[in-house]
């Protein structure tokens, strides 16, 4: 196997907060094959967009980063300087952030904001840039791209804005792009557009790409592989096939019950819902996370869990011996 | 750019005329003018002649098309006072007043941007707190003390600089300083504040996540999104020490427009007065029209309004 273009290995972030250190990233583990797509999945506030942010350097100051490795494309990200993590950041490895409404800067134009990466990492000339800008400005479906150029950011809608965001990450070429929910904060009839154009790219320019989302619609289409993430831990992990097919935490289990399928999910019975609440992780904590809110939890569930490996890479963090069983099927 | 730029003049040039309205009438109100020039021992007789001699008895609208006519060909009217031209009395010290007001900008200038973005990169550290002092320290303390102990100390014990009159740039150094520092604290703190701001954007992430050093980051994405309101302050202080250097001309007996204003309301040297009035309320329109015009450039956003 080639050398993975990420490869993470027990990462935590802490943040010192008012009542202690939260541990928002706990035990993270994740590798993302050249040309392949990563789908991070879990409820909000689960550490899934600080996890992307700790592999670009973005964290907050506050914030400390630990792991065992943290390699990209094979060169050590923890050991790494500041000026060749920057040679690296926007050049070949790449961000799409969640909110394409402040993320881009609204004193300087389009033109100007998608050249910058490209001349910043002398991947040409002026004129190179603004070819290549116009030519993804297309590729991304933005229509008029050569006036777009001068057109500043409070021109455009969300949408637009955020396939500005998505030409800006591909302006260098990345071998990387990390999507931190790229459609949250869009219509939704816009949000399936842009998944489906970020997975086409994907393949058409071979990337790896390490998408995270919580729509598990999308994550069964274009992930190569999947990491569930529920409160700062990758409860499972593994191909998409063998995580859909055959959920071994029962909180996969329960996020693939709640995906409304047309024809299938009749009106009026109740789609899929897990009961209770994210566990506060605030101070530390000892066993499985998710005991509080499952169904099948037993005594082993208070202790250390340990990370069980299935066939193809496919591994969960689970004391049950079988197939988790659908939260559905137990209730009614 | 341009539409907006149009615009601008166009509302300049209105409130230009208002300007004009209200520096005419704010001395037809202070009184009547005969009786004040003719002096407290004047006959009726003296009144009633300098009146016709001024033109004061003929309806106020006149009086004002008159006066306006005059003035927008050059013509201000004569000192009561001194044997000049009002144009060409302000023409002389307005020099004088034009540099001290721009070394003073400058200097304040040089202070604030500086340190109110280093505060902002270095919140609540030494660093800040230090430009926080100094920034209250420069409040606080009232500029003509300022000037005087800047006399004291450059003046007569080392003997560096010229401590009065307005022959050479030397002259201009010590004033300008007091002039700057004391507008600097307003200007950095608010640099400061829109620093703060600006730098926990998200489109500063952005800009970290392209890979740019610290320098553009901070000079290139953040600034320009942080100085507007700072410029647009900038046009109000260069105006406060166009009209308001008063106290630092006096203090460094520098022949400005400021001694001058003083001295002809202290004389009652109505023309000289008015003069200098509309000069200074106009200084404020073009200072408004300056700032506006380089905010939208700034941020395109400001185009459109």
């Amino acid at each position: 196997m080639s050398t993975p273009v990420l490869d993470v290995r027990h990462l935590a972030v802490h943040i010192p907060v008012a009542d202690g250190v939260l541990h928002a990233v706990r035990d993270v583990s994740l590798t993302v094959a050249p040309g392949q797509t990563l789908c991070v999945v879990g409820e909000s506030g689960c550490g899934k967009s600080l996890t992307s942010l700790a592999v670009m350097g973005l964290l907050p100051a506050s914030a400390r980063r630990t792991a065992e490795r943290m390699d990209f494309a094979g060169e050590d990200l923890l050991k790494m300087t500041p000026p060749r993590l920057r040679e690296l950041r926007g050049n070949r490895m790449a961000m799409i952030f969640q909110e394409p409404m402040t993320s881009l800067n609204p004193a300087w134009s389009i033109g100007d904001q998608l050249t910058e990466p490209f001349l910043r990492h002398g991947k040409g000339g002026r004129r190179q840039a603004t070819d290549r800008a116009v030519q993804l400005l297309e590729r991304v479906g933005i229509a008029a791209a050569g006036r777009r150029l001068g057109q500043y950011p409070h021109e455009l809608s969300g949408g637009l804005r955020q396939r500005v965001m998505i030409a800006m990450a591909l302006m260098c070429g990345p071998d990387l792009i990390l999507a931190d929910e790229p459609t949250t904060a869009l219509d939704v009839t816009i949000q399936a557009e842009i998944l489906h154009l970020l997975a086409e790219l994907q393949r058409e320019m071979g990337m790896g790409l390490l998408l995270v989302t919580h729509d598990l619609g999308i994550v069964a289409r274009v992930a190569h592989r999947v990491a569930v993430m529920y409160a700062g831990e990758v409860v499972e992990s593994g191909p998409t096939v063998a995580v859909f097919d055959n959920p071994r935490h029962p909180y996969t289990r329960g996020l693939i019950d709640c995906i409304p399928i047309p024809a299938r999910s009749r009106p009026g019975v109740p789609l899929g819902t897990i009961p209770g609440l994210v566990p506060n992780l605030v101070g530390g904590m000892e066993g499985c996370a998710f005991r509080e809110r499952c169904a099948f939890a037993t005594g082993p569930c208070a202790r250390a869990i340990p990370i069980v490996h299935g066939d193809d890479g496919h591994t969960w963090r689970c004391v049950l011996l079988e197939r988790a069983p659908s939260l559905l099927e137990k209730s009614t | 750019m341009l539409r907006f730029t149009l615009r601008r003049l166009v509302l300049a040039a209105v409130v230009g005329i208002a300007v004009s309205v209200i520096a005419f009438m704010l001395l037809r109100v202070s009184g009547d003018l005969a009786i004040a020039l003719a002096g407290e021992d004047a006959s009726p007789a003296d009144v009633e002649r300098i009146r016709q001699e001024y033109g004061l008895n003929r309806p106020i609208i006149a009086q004002y098309g008159e006066w306006l006519w005059r003035a927008l060909r050059g013509d201000l009217g004569r000192s009561l006072f001194y044997p000049e031209s009002v144009a060409n009395l302000i023409l002389t010290r307005l020099p004088v007043t034009l540099s001290l007001a721009g070394m003073g900008l400058v200097i304040a200038i040089l202070i604030a941007l500086p340190l109110g973005i280093i505060a902002a990169l270095r919140r609540n550290t030494w660093v800040d707190r230090t430009a926080l002092g100094i920034a209250v320290i420069g409040q606080a303390m009232p500029n003509f003390w300022f000037g005087l102990l800047m006399i004291f100390l450059f003046g007569l014990a080392l003997g560096w600089l010229p401590i009065s009159g307005s022959d050479s740039f030397a002259h201009f150094i010590m004033p300008a300083i007091t002039l700057g520092w004391f507008s600097a604290p307003v200007l950095m703190r608010l640099t400061r504040g829109g620093m703060v701001e600006v730098m926990n954007s998200d489109y500063i992430r952005t800009a970290h996540a392209k890979g740019l050093p610290a320098r553009v980051v901070v000079l290139k994405h953040a600034l320009r999104n942080a100085i507007v309101p700072v410029v647009a302050l900038c046009s109000v202080q260069f105006g406060n020490m166009l009209s308001g250097s008063v106290v630092i001309e006096t203090v460094f007996a520098l022949q400005g427009i400021g001694y001058l204003a003083w001295e002809a309301i202290s004389r009652r040297d109505f023309p000289v007065v008015q003069g200098i009035l509309l000069l200074v309320a106009l200084f404020y329109v073009v200072l408004t029209l300056l700032a506006d015009i380089a905010n939208a450039w700034l941020d395109p956003r400001i185009r459109r309004g």
